[in-house]
This record gives structure tokens, C-alpha cells and sequence, in this order.
């Protein structure tokens, strides 16, 4: 028994639908998605102009207390007479550079062996507990990661890393108390690595097996061929997983704002031990930290500078994604 | 005898059958093997870790009436209430920004794969939403208060005389829907293209108009796919806190603008676990570790109950797949 209905050409769809037409509308959204993004740079950069103006490429560099500009230019819109637009970002780029280059280093490391465990040499039980393990993980939001940070290593780092000499040695210009540099890299390498591993893990299974069966079919140990044939095949997305998670890295504020001291300090590699307990503020905190200053013009026009900053490096680093990816994807698997 | 036959048919699964002992590998590789074993069981115990104590801390300060209280300003924990506020404002904020994400990342996500012309708008779209996943929810925020602190779209919060606050749940939930947007149209957008073209040269064959494939087949098949996407969207939008500090104030309380029954409460401010979560943190303005810890487990909770939906779709959705 044929259901006729279902042959009916035309009748179920209302004619103001035809084709062309939502063909058209589809595109018209797609369109205004491109626009609002468009207007997002436009008006960022628009807003960020007047403190890049005022600095020029002192803008990038250090001098001053960066705290103390940042008050010094909340003042001077809350009075209102004369703009004060000095700012050296130096110690907050050099704290985002250390803190989002030492933590993708580390779990870049890390996950590539984590995601070759998982694919290839985990036995079964443990891949069953890893594989949801990785996906709960990547999305636990960053302020839990903050909370556990604030509330179990910055306190074990302040009572039980850093000794009483080593806080007195340095007391008189930054406080050492567990808000340092090396939790916020701790953190953020747990806090980044869960994305990694998936997307790595992803590449590494959509290897063909054949290539694979045709390595051990030559010999060659379990271990060389996954090194030699998936990682080297999987490498595009090794590269998008490094993206990503260097993206989600230079954005987090929350997080790093939580763990990191909030202190406009630039770590000094040259300190010895203590480098690694000394607070500091990256671009991202400082935004989030100072978002009642936007009711000043020249604190507002710099938080819209630092925001420039970022949104220019994140779609640089998808740039260098993508140009680092188009020599790989000839040999690679997707 | 028959077993016997019958264990030789049945294939071993691709190496397998006869794992190799790593005994005859040169030393290198051995410690490579060595090194993957420590960090993947490492990275096991960072998980299993960080799960056993938010539930430690979480059965610790977790109380029924916490759910159900609004907070309230106060000296000591006994005295600030508990967070119905902020979850009700999470749940808010959520369907808000699905209400936004949805239809327009599953157009988008059709547009991409179904028509895509012209050539140069289709790259455009897609590295466009490439960027908007790689932008910081932060500088999102910041874009959200310049927009909707305009005289234009003051009806959409808070204003008093001619100075509009930009701050409301409109605003928040406009920006978190860009949040949302790049896991939506990327989920959808494998699900259309894993379907096979034979299935809409059938559909068209019969006479359905194109518009009519898509509604009637090809978004009804990728359904599992758009859930999917859907999820991981309501997963990184109730995560996020950067936008919900800037963009809708972190208040105590619901603060509703105006008189309409639910218009109010979108107008106004208010704020979500998240941000009741970082304000209650060490570092935040209120400072209660066992408010934070309490909605910080219920957060995670939340989470897990969408990840285990993403499982459910997922294993769902491989049921039906198209013969080739």
C-alpha cells in the first residue's frame, strides 16, 4: 500500500518558501554573522586607537609601575580635565608570554604521549576510563579550575614551597605568597591539555589502519611505527589542537586572574628559584580586573587597546595555524 | 572440532591478537613506551583527582535549602543565603543564548554545506566562524558593552535619563550565543555532510524542491548532530565567566528593569554559577570558599549530566547511518 501523501510534490511546503528565496535569506545570515564579526574588529580597534596614539610603540614597552598608570589614568577621566593615556603594557604581555608559552610547551608535550596512550598502548579498561576522562575535562569550566587552583595549590604553594627566606628576600618589592607563576602554568597546562588530547586523539585514530598494518607488517616495532606513521600523518591536527588550545590559552582571563596575583609585576628570569613564585598579571586579568574603570575614557580606550591586542593575536595565531597546515596536509590525514 | 573450526574463522581484530613484547626494542623506544605509560596514568590520577575532591567538597557543602535560597549580604556564611539566583540566571542566560545559536549557526551550518556560492563568501563564513571560536570571551564582552550601552538598543537594559547600563541578560546572552556559535555550526555541518548525496539526488528525484530536502531529510538525519552541537554550545555558555561579569553586572540578586513580568527580569542584571563561583573564590569580592565549593559542584554537575547527553545522542544518532 503506497502512502500517496508522501509523493505529493509540492504541497506541503508554504510557496513563500521557494527555493530562491531561502537561498537568499540563508545567505542574508550568514552575511550578517560576517558583519557583526567585522564590526566587532572595526569597533574594537576604533575604541583602542586614541591610547595607541598617545603611547605609539612605548605602548609595547615597559617603564612605570603599570598598576600605578592604570590609577593614575582612572583619576584623571573621573576628574575630567586633562586626559592621562600613559601606559606601559610591557609586564602584562611579558606575564601572558610566560605563562601561555611555558603552559602550551608543556602540555603540547604532554598530550601528544597522553593521546598516543589513549589511541594505541592504554589496555582497554583504562582506555574505557580515559577517553570520557579527556571530554569531562575539557569542558569543566575555568573557574572551577580557578577555584581548585585558589584554594588547594596556591596555599600549598605559599606554605609549603616557597621558604621564609625566600619571602623575606624579596619582601620589600613584590609579596611571595602562593599567587605566583608557576600555578598559573600548572593550571592552565590541566586546564588546556584535556583539549589537546582530544583533538590529537581525533587525528591519531583517523589514520588508515592499513598504514599502519603495513609498518608492523614490515618489522618495525609497535612503538616506532605509531611515533614514525600517526604522529607524522595525524600532524594537522596536532597543529588545529595547539591553535585551539593557545587560543582558549592568551584569552583566559578568569582563571588567570584568580591564580596568577594580579599584580602588574614582570617575573625576572634572572631572580633564580624565586622567578617561578613571583605573581604577575596577564592581558586577559587585567581586562576582567579593571571593568569598573570602563566609566573613564582614557582607562576605557586602554582596556579596549588590551582587547585589540588580543583579538589581533588570536586571529594571527589561526593565520599561523593555517599556513603551518597546508605543507602538512599532503601527507596528512585530514 | 566445530569450535575449533569455527575460533579459526572469526578474524582477530588488527594487531590485536599478538601483542609483542617490548623486551627485544631498542632502549629509546622502550622509554618512550615508558614515558607514555607515566603521563597517560599521571593525567588519569590529575582527573580522577580533581572529580573525587569537587564531589568531597561538594557532599560537604551541598544543602537542599542552598538551592532554594536567594543570596543575601552578610557577615558570615550561616547568614548569605544560599544560590537560587544564580542558577536560575544560568538556566536563563543558557536558553537565551541557544534561543540565538541554534537557528542561526544550523542556517549557517546549512548555507555552508548545501549551497555555498558564492566560492569567496564560503571561505569567508568559514574562517569568520574559525575566528570567532579562537576570540576571547573577554574581548567579546567588551564588544557586547559598547553595543549595547548604544542609545539604539537601550530598551534592551537598564536606563536611566539618557546614560544606558548595557548590562542585562539580553546582552549577555547575545554575546555567549558567538560563544556557542562555532561548536553549533561545526557540529551540524559534519552531520549534513555525512549524509550521502545519493540520499538527496533521491529526495530531489521525487520532485521535492531543494528548500524541502533540507527541511524534510537532511535536517531531520543530522538531528543527532545538531544535539550534539547543542550541548557542547550550553556547555561553553554556562562555563563562561568572563562575559557574564562584564555584561550582566554579577549581582547579588536578580535585578529586574521595568514592570513586564519576564521582560524585567531579561532586562535587568543578575548573574550565574560562574560568576557567583568567582566572586566567592579567595580572590573575589565576597570570599566564601564553602558557597563557592558548593556551586562550584553544582556547575560541575551540570556539566556532566551534558557531556553524559552528548554520549546518549551520540550512540544514538550511530544507529541509523545511510547504506553507501
Amino acid at each position: 500500500m503506497i502512502n500517496e501523501d508522501q509523493f505529493l510534490p509540492f504541497d506541503e511546503e508554504p510557496h513563500w518558501w521557494s527555493d530562491k528565496r531561502a537561498e537568499l535569506t540563508l545567505g542574508a545570515l550568514v552575511c550578517c554573522v560576517l558583519a557583526v564579526v567585522l564590526a566587532m574588529f572595526v569597533f574594537v580597534l576604533v575604541q583602542a586607537w586614541p591610547s595607541f596614539a598617545h603611547n605609539g610603540l612605548s605602548w609595547f614597552g615597559s617603564g612605570g609601575s603599570v598598576d600605578l598608570q592604570i590609577k593614575r589614568m582612572f583619576l584623571s577621566g573621573e576628574a575630567g580635565v586633562r586626559y592621562v593615556y600613559t601606559f606601559h603594557a610591557w609586564p602584562l604581555i611579558w606575564s601572558t608570554l610566560l605563562i601561555v608559552g611555558s603552559a602550551v610547551t608543556l602540555s603540547l608535550v604532554t598530550s601528544l604521549f597522553v593521546a598516543v596512550f589513549v589511541v594505541e598502548f592504554a589496555p582497554d579498561p583504562i582506555k574505557q576510563v580515559l577517553r570520557p576522562a579527556v571530554r569531562l575535562l575539557a569542558s569543566v569550566p575555568s573557574v572551577i579550575y580557578g577555584l581548585l587552583g585558589v584554594l588547594v595549590l596556591v596555599p600549598f604553594i605559599g606554605n609549603h614551597v616557597i621558604t621564609q627566606q625566600d619571602k623575606a628576600s624579596v619582601s620589600y618589592i613584590v609579596s611571595l605568597s602562593g599567587y605566583s607563576l608557576i600555578a598559573a602554568v600548572l593550571i592552565l597546562t590541566v586546564m588546556i591539555a584535556p583539549l589537546m588530547i582530544s583533538i590529537f586523539a581525533d587525528g591519531l585514530r583517523s589514520v588508515p589502519s592499513s598504514w599502519i598494518e603495513g609498518s608492523l607488517a614490515m618489522g618495525i616495532n609497535r612503538w616506532r611505527t605509531f611515533w614514525k606513521i600517526a604522529v607524522r600523518a595525524a600532524r594537522p591536527a596536532i597543529v588545529a589542537g595547539t591553535v585551539l588550545a593557545t587560543a582558549r590559552a592568551i584569552g583566559e582571563a578568569v582563571m588567570l586572574a584568580m591564580v596568577s596575583g594580579s599584580v602588574g609585576f614582570a617575573p625576572n628570569p634572572f631572580d633564580g628559584m624565586i622567578f617561578f613564585f613571583e605573581p604577575s598579571r596577564p592581558l586577559g586579568a587585567t581586562i576582567l580586573q579593571n571593568i569598573e574603570g570602563l566609566s573613564s575614557p582614557p582607562l576605557k580606550s586602554t582596556l579596549f587597546a588590551i582587547a585589540a591586542v588580543l583579538l589581533v593575536s588570536a586571529m594571527l595565531l589561526s593565520l599561523a595555524g593555517w599556513a603551518a597546515k597546508q605543507p602538512l596536509k599532503r601527507y596528512g590525514t585530514r | 572440532m566445530v569450535t575449533e573450526v569455527l575460533k579459526q574463522e572469526t578474524r582477530p581484530p588488527a594487531h590485536k591478537g599478538a601483542v609483542e613484547s617490548s623486551s627485544t626494542w631498542r632502549r629509546s623506544d622502550r622509554v618512550g613506551l615508558a614515558v607514555c605509560w607515566v603521563l597517560g596514568i599521571g593525567f588519569c590520577a590529575i582527573a580522577v583527582a580533581i572529580v573525587v575532591f569537587m564531589l568531597v567538597q561538594g557532599i560537604k557543602y551541598v544543602r537542599p535549602s542552598l538551592l532554594f535560597t536567594s543570596p543575601t549580604a552578610g557577615f558570615n556564611e550561616s547568614q548569605t543565603g544560599g544560590f537560587l539566583d544564580p542558577l536560575v540566571g544560568t538556566v536563563v542566560v543558557a536558553l537565551l543564548g541557544m534561543a540565538i545559536a541554534l537557528p542561526v549557526g544550523v542556517a549557517v551550518a546549512v548555507w555552508l554545506s548545501e549551497y555555498g556560492r558564492p566560492f569567496g563568501l564560503a571561505r569567508a563564513a568559514e574562517s569568520t566562524i574559525e575566528m570567532i571560536a579562537g576570540t576571547p570571551s573577554i574581548v567579546l564582552a567588551l564588544f557586547g558593552i559598547l553595543v549595547f550601552s548604544s542609545p539604539v538598543v537601550g530598551f534592551l537594559s537598564r536606563t536611566s535619563g539618557h546614560v544606558v547600563y548595557g548590562r542585562s541578560f539580553f546582552a549577555a546572552g547575545a554575546m555567549l550565543s558567538l560563544v556557542a556559535l562555532p561548536l553549533i555550526v561545526g557540529s551540524t555541518r559534519e552531520g549534513l555532510q555525512a549524509i550521502p548525496s545519493h540520499v538527496r539526488e533521491a529526495s530531489l528525484a521525487v520532485g521535492k524542491t531543494k528548500f524541502a530536502t533540507i527541511r524534510r531529510i537532511l535536517l531531520p538525519s543530522a538531528r543527532p548532530s545538531v544535539v550534539t552541537g547543542a550541548m557542547l554550545g550550553v556547555g561553553r555558555i554556562i562555563g563562561d565567566t568572563a562575559v557574564i561579569v562584564v555584561l550582566l553586572g554579577a549581582t547579588l540578586t536578580l535585578n529586574g528593569a521595568g514592570h513586564a513580568p519576564v521582560l524585567s527580569l531579561l532586562r535587568g542584571t543578575g548573574s550565574t554559577l560562574t560568576s557567583f563561583v568567582y566572586e566567592n573564590a579567595p580572590t573575589g569580592e565576597a570570599n566564601q570558599p564553602t558557597k563557592a565549593y558548593a556551586a562550584a559542584f553544582v556547575l560541575l554537575l551540570m556539566v556532566l549530566v551534558l557531556n553524559l547527553c552528548v554520549d546518549l545522542v551520540a550512540r544514538r544518532g550511530k544507529a541509523a547511518t545511510w547504506s553507501r
